[in-house]
């Protein structure tokens, strides 16, 4: 394509033809103040805020809008000139005029020296730009949005005002409105913490900021591509066309000669844990929400900090939230006494803030754990021995020392004691994952009543399980910490280590055998082995069992009408003779 | 002397034995009326077992095994919920109640679970009270030397 040179402020810059001023400008690193411009859709030169001065070697001169004016040779643009200023003022302040003191609008108008509108505020919000309906039109191609009406009485609406069947709720129109004046509202009425973005916060996304590999994915279900074939901007601004939008789940088979099963766990939401308030009032965080924020690549830089952005006052750590509790887990989740030690000890690292425990045992059972516990209580964190019982907002005659309460008993001075404080961090207990059930079906494993799969034996085969050939480690075999959790990796991996290094599987001596000469040839057991173990043999008229594919449990045997099949170490005269001495 | 029932346990290695193993390790008491027969799996389990204890003065017969779905051996339990009600017909048809013989599901974390079906069952078989078998005795080594008649006849038949 031509190139075209022009100037900007007298500095010069040569632009593909058909480039607009603002784009140059943009280029040169010449900031051009707008509020209808978005680089992906049609220019729309609604605010008139980009307005610069366009001059040629003539003398010609002209006020124009940066954002639609397309560059020709020779053109001259100036985007300082007190001329300049002046129609961006006057603009700015007719716009003004009927919109209410909008933040956006104040900073410009500070920028361009306007300090009293002369024809005062109006109320609106909306300052009519359509950077929504070009958005909604051009980026997202549902046609939810258009103006309606016209003149003074101008606004932006779904057709008939009425609730848009088009929408399909992608938010895009909310994200580039520029003054807020369109809002998500989220029907259940959660509280986000706002700093705090933990979970995919846009369609495309990494799934954490350390994941490996650290390529960000596609959600399809938030993308806006994926529903309406639209969009596609995160292909526009990739430089190294790295989005394939054909890209698909691929279910991949794996021989494997052993399985390690270490599915971990998942966090317990305290949601419906109503007396804690948690998703209803700000700054009551989950344990995983604190220690994101305590990450260093957090948004808020490994700061503590709360909704506000300040720092908190007061910090009270609750443990044992679904864990010890009859009405949710009555196991102990084992991790949660150390971990809430050490948020505490962040707490007072990185804030002034007091710090409360509220624990119903404190359980430091490693080594050096019992002693971290006395460097905290030398560090000065009140430990209370006490469940938290409930969380309310502070009463405004309190709020002076924290903006919400904790009730709870102090059980050490026979005393109910409310703690007014800043945060809550509730220290949640570990679940096992929604579907451990059917995984454990899968692998022919079991699971307790707590989800938790069962190990073939709690001292002597700690990492393995009832199957051959498949092992358990972490927590998905039941709440444990990082060390037990490395150390039981480390012992399922020696052994599949020493199956593979056998080369020969040895199998149990306990298998069926037929006697020959019972066999009446009925294949009656052939159709019953869950194993196909046993097979006809057309030349001697009897059935065979392959010892190598036989799993002994013996349902042949039982079925056998001619008494042929003996289940080796279960046989029928071992079995009569245990139930008759037994009974004897 | 009170009378106390004598019950025989059929229990799978798999789920019910280890969930039997589980009540004992947790140190969770129940009737020791009940004594046990560990089997690989609930599909072992041959009528004649149940045949042979009421015979050899069981009062009452536990058949356990792994839940619908849950066997080790894939469909063990399916084949001994088959042979269960067949072996109740039976029992019927010896003049046994058929509330002699009762078939449970047991995981191997199902301990407190374990224990409570035999405490319910020893006293349902309390109630119940003897087994009395007049005029009859069943001897386990006859059939064996029926099949072994049985072979001889069929293989002087082919």
């Amino acid at each position: 394509m031509a190139k075209v040179s022009i100037t900007i402020n007298d500095k010069p810059i040569e632009v593909e033809e058909g480039t607009y001023v603002l784009q140059a400008a943009e280029e040169l690193g010449i900031s051009i103040p707008t509020l209808c411009f978005y680089a992906h859709i049609t220019p729309y030169a609604a605010c008139r805020i980009c307005s610069v001065e366009a001059r040629d070697a003539k003398g010609w001169n002209k006020i124009v809008t940066a954002c639609n004016y397309p560059v020709w040779p020779g053109l001259q643009i100036y985007t300082n000139t007190p001329r300049v200023i002046n129609a961006r003022r006057v603009n700015l302040e007719l716009l003004i005029s009927r919109c209410a003191p909008l933040p956006v609008l104040q900073r410009l108008a500070e920028e361009v020296g306007l300090l009293e509108p002369r024809w005062g505020y109006g109320t609106d919000t909306c300052i009519k730009c359509g950077l929504c309906v070009r958005i909604c039109d051009e980026v997202v191609g549902a046609h939810a949005l258009a103006f309606s009406d016209r003149g003074i009485n101008r606004v932006i609406s779904t057709p008939f005002h009425d609730k848009s069947e088009d929408c399909i709720l992608c938010g895009a129109c909310a994200r580039y409105c520029p003054t807020g004046h369109i809002k998500m509202t989220d029907i259940e009425g959660r509280i986000l913490h706002s700093e705090l973005i933990l979970g995919p916060n846009a369609a495309i996304s990494l799934p954490f900021r350390q994941a490996i590999p650290n390529a960000p994915r596609i959600h399809p279900e938030y993308c806006i591509h994926m529903k309406t074939s639209g969009c596609m901007i995160c292909s526009k601004v990739c430089p190294k066309d790295c989005i394939d939008y054909e890209d698909k789940d691929e279910n991949e088979e794996i021989e494997a000669s052993a399985i390690i099963v270490a599915t971990g766990f998942k966090d317990f939401d305290p949601t419906p844990m109503k007396q804690y308030g948690y998703g209803k009032y700000a700054n009551i965080l989950s344990a995983v929400e604190f220690e994101q924020m305590n990450n260093a690549a957090s948004p808020t830089g490994g700061q503590i900090v709360m909704e506000n952005g300040q720092e908190p006052r007061s910090v009270a750590i609750l443990h044992c939230i679904g864990s010890r509790d009859d009405n949710h887990h009555k196991y102990c989740s084992r991790v949660c006494c150390m971990y809430a030690l050490k948020f505490a000890h962040l707490v007072k690292e990185k804030t002034k803030a007091e710090v409360y425990q509220l624990y119903i045992d404190m359980r430091a059972f490693g080594k050096g754990y019992e002693e971290f516990y006395h460097r905290l209580l030398d560090e000065g964190v009140n430990v209370i021995r006490g469940k938290g019982a409930e969380i309310i907002p502070a009463p405004p005659n309190q709020a002076g020392e924290g903006n919400l309460l904790v009730h709870c008993e102090d059980t050490l001075i026979g005393k109910f004691r409310e703690i007014p404080v800043d945060m809550v961090v509730l220290c949640t207990a570990l679940e096992a994952n929604d579907d451990a059930v059917d995984l454990a079906r899968k692998l022919n494993i079991s699971t307790g009543a707590d989800g938790w799969f069962i190990e073939a034996h709690p001292k002597l085969a700690p990492v393995s399980t009832t199957t051959d050939g498949v092992y358990l480690a972490g927590v998905c075999q039941g709440p444990k910490d990082i060390p037990d959790s490395v150390a039981q990796g480390a012992a399922a991996a020696a052994q599949v280590i020493k199956i593979l290094n056998q080369g020969e599987l040895y199998l149990d001596a306990a298998y069926a055998v037929i006697r020959e000469e019972y066999c009446s040839g009925c294949k009656m057991c052939n159709g019953l082995c869950p194993y196909t173990a046993i097979t006809f043999d057309e030349e001697k008229k009897i059935s065979v069992v392959n010892s190598a594919l036989c799993k002994a449990c013996g349902t042949c045997a039982a079925a056998c009408p001619s008494g042929a099949i003996v289940a080796r170490h279960f046989t029928d005269e071992q079995i009569y003779a245990q139930i008759e001495g037994m009974l004897a | 002397m009170s009378y106390e029932p004598k019950i025989l346990g059929l229990l799978c290695n798999w789920c019910s034995y280890t969930g039997a193993d589980l009540a004992g390790t947790a140190r969770m008491k129940y009737p020791p009326n009940m004594m046990s027969v560990r089997v690989m799996c609930s599909g072992r389990v041959d009528p004649g077992f149940i045949l042979d204890a009421f015979s050899a003065g069981a009062d009452g017969v536990l058949v356990c095994g792994c839940h619908p779905g849950d066997c080790h051996y894939v469909e063990g339990n399916y084949k001994c919920m088959r042979r269960i009600p067949l072996t109740r017909i039976l029992l019927k048809e010896l003049g046994i109640d058929q509330n002699r013989l009762r078939l449970e599901w047991v995981s191997a974390s199902e301990g407190a679970r374990f224990k409570d079906i035999v405490e319910e069952f020893t006293e349902q078989i309390r109630a119940l009270g003897p087994l009395k078998l007049k005029d009859w005795s069943f001897d386990p080594s006859l059939l064996s030397q029926d099949s072994e008649e049985e072979a001889e006849v069929s293989s002087a038949a082919s």
